[in-house]
């Protein structure tokens, strides 16, 4: 699925993450992170956003990262929600079990 | 011993840092919370962080409560969908005020139960009655269904149903107090009181605790994590009481071993309802421990 619209999620809060969507041109996912914990967890955070794209077939997007020290659990409902205030209902409607 | 349910303290939904970390302290239950607390341009990214968070290890042993949105809005089968599927122990249903109200919300349980792969029926409920109709109808709304693990007071919102307002002493509340906890008991199950609005009032807190204990109630909801001892603390048996107990069980099992059929302690007669009251005084000094 395919990102047509600008979104964001989430807020600038301790223990929270601000996410915000923005449709590209290729069918690449860029990542723009800006974390507290960049340098402990940088990588896995990154490989966490990747993975939940993956899992909803999400490609042409970038996802511009700002942590606040985020759990996963955070980070994933976060970029989730992002996504599907980008595309509609539909999404969630169709991929629960992939949430 | 049934389920110890004195404390359920609300965590507000849309709020990431106390859903990540809400765990540490220790209520009897958690309630995460997807309906007033929760603005509405919110509702679907809390939905998404208490889908998650109720996932998460931490949160294994603790039992969770999700109150969430009236069915027939917007966002109560959503939240419904997410909350059964991500797991949750117990669906509290706001704004009750029939019985038809609860056969309606178990329908939209037992159908993601059904559609996720959940044992039916393994999803609980509790009710809060928030409303004069809701305080006539409780004793229809506890018998509705044998998902209800209780039902609760929602007391903002019925005093404002019958145009007065909170006082310290809380008469205004008396009458649905007695109703709901009449209906509960009369259903077996649980009674819950409102919450006390005002975290820095200790002692105002306290009254009420005792208050509402006395009455009979099982508990209450809680918003500041601070009022979790203070409520245990009311709810715990005191030194007295558990020495009390503990000769009250001593006499009647040197009365069983002698095979008498009656038991009496100090020339007063024991029968069986104050033995029942004996060991449930010893159950709650274990949980709750001795009252400061």
């Amino acid at each position: 699925m395919k990102i047509t619209q600008q979104s964001h999620a989430g807020t600038l809060e301790s223990g929270d993450v601000l996410i915000r969507i923005q449709p590209v041109d290729t069918q690449e996912i860029e990542i723009e992170l800006e974390s507290v914990v960049e340098k402990q967890f940088g990588t896995a955070i990154q490989r966490l956003i990747h993975d939940t794209l993956n899992k909803l077939n999400i490609t042409g997007v970038r996802v511009i990262v700002e942590d606040k020290g985020a759990l996963d659990c955070v980070i994933k409902a976060r970029v989730q929600a992002a996504l599907i205030r980008a595309t509609g209902t539909q999404l969630l409607e169709q991929n629960w079990s992939e949430l | 011993m049934s389920k110890l349910r004195r404390s359920m303290l609300f965590v507000p939904g849309a709020n990431a840092a106390m859903l990540s970390n809400s765990f540490i302290y220790q209520p009897d239950a958690l309630m995460f919370d997807l309906e007033d607390s929760v603005a509405i341009t919110e509702k679907d990214t809390a939905r998404l962080l208490v889908f998650h968070a109720l996932q998460m290890p931490l949160y294994k042993d603790i039992e969770k409560v999700v109150r969430v949105n009236p069915i027939d809005s917007p966002y109560g089968k959503l939240d419904v969908e997410a909350v059964v599927r991500a797991g949750v122990d117990v669906v509290r249903l706001p704004k009750t005020d029939s019985a038809e109200d609860i056969l309606e919300m178990e329908r939209h349980i037992l159908a993601v139960e059904r559609k996720c792969g959940r044992p039916e029926g393994s999803t609980r409920m509790m009710a809060a009655i928030e409303s004069a109709q809701g305080v006539i109808n409780a004793p229809e709304i506890a018998k509705a269904s044998p998902r209800l693990i209780g039902i609760a007071l929602g007391a903002e919102d019925y005093v404002r149903n019958i145009r007065t307002e909170r006082s310290p002493d809380g008469i205004e509340l008396l009458f649905a107090r007695c109703s709901i906890l009449q209906a509960a008991r009369a259903a077996g199950i649980a009674a819950f009181d409102t919450v006390y609005s005002n975290a820095n009032n200790e002692e105002g807190f306290i009254h009420e605790a005792e208050h509402i204990k006395q009455l009979g109630f099982d508990g209450k909801s809680l918003i500041n994590p601070r009022q979790i001892e203070l409520l245990h603390n009311v709810f715990a048996p005191t030194r007295k009481e558990v020495g009390h107990a503990r000769l009250i069980l001593e006499a009647a099992e040197n009365a069983a071993s002698q095979g008498l059929g009656v038991v009496s302690l100090n020339g007063k007669m024991i029968d069986a309802p104050i033995i029942e009251r004996a060991r449930w005084v010893l159950q709650r000094a274990e949980a709750s421990g001795i009252r400061q």
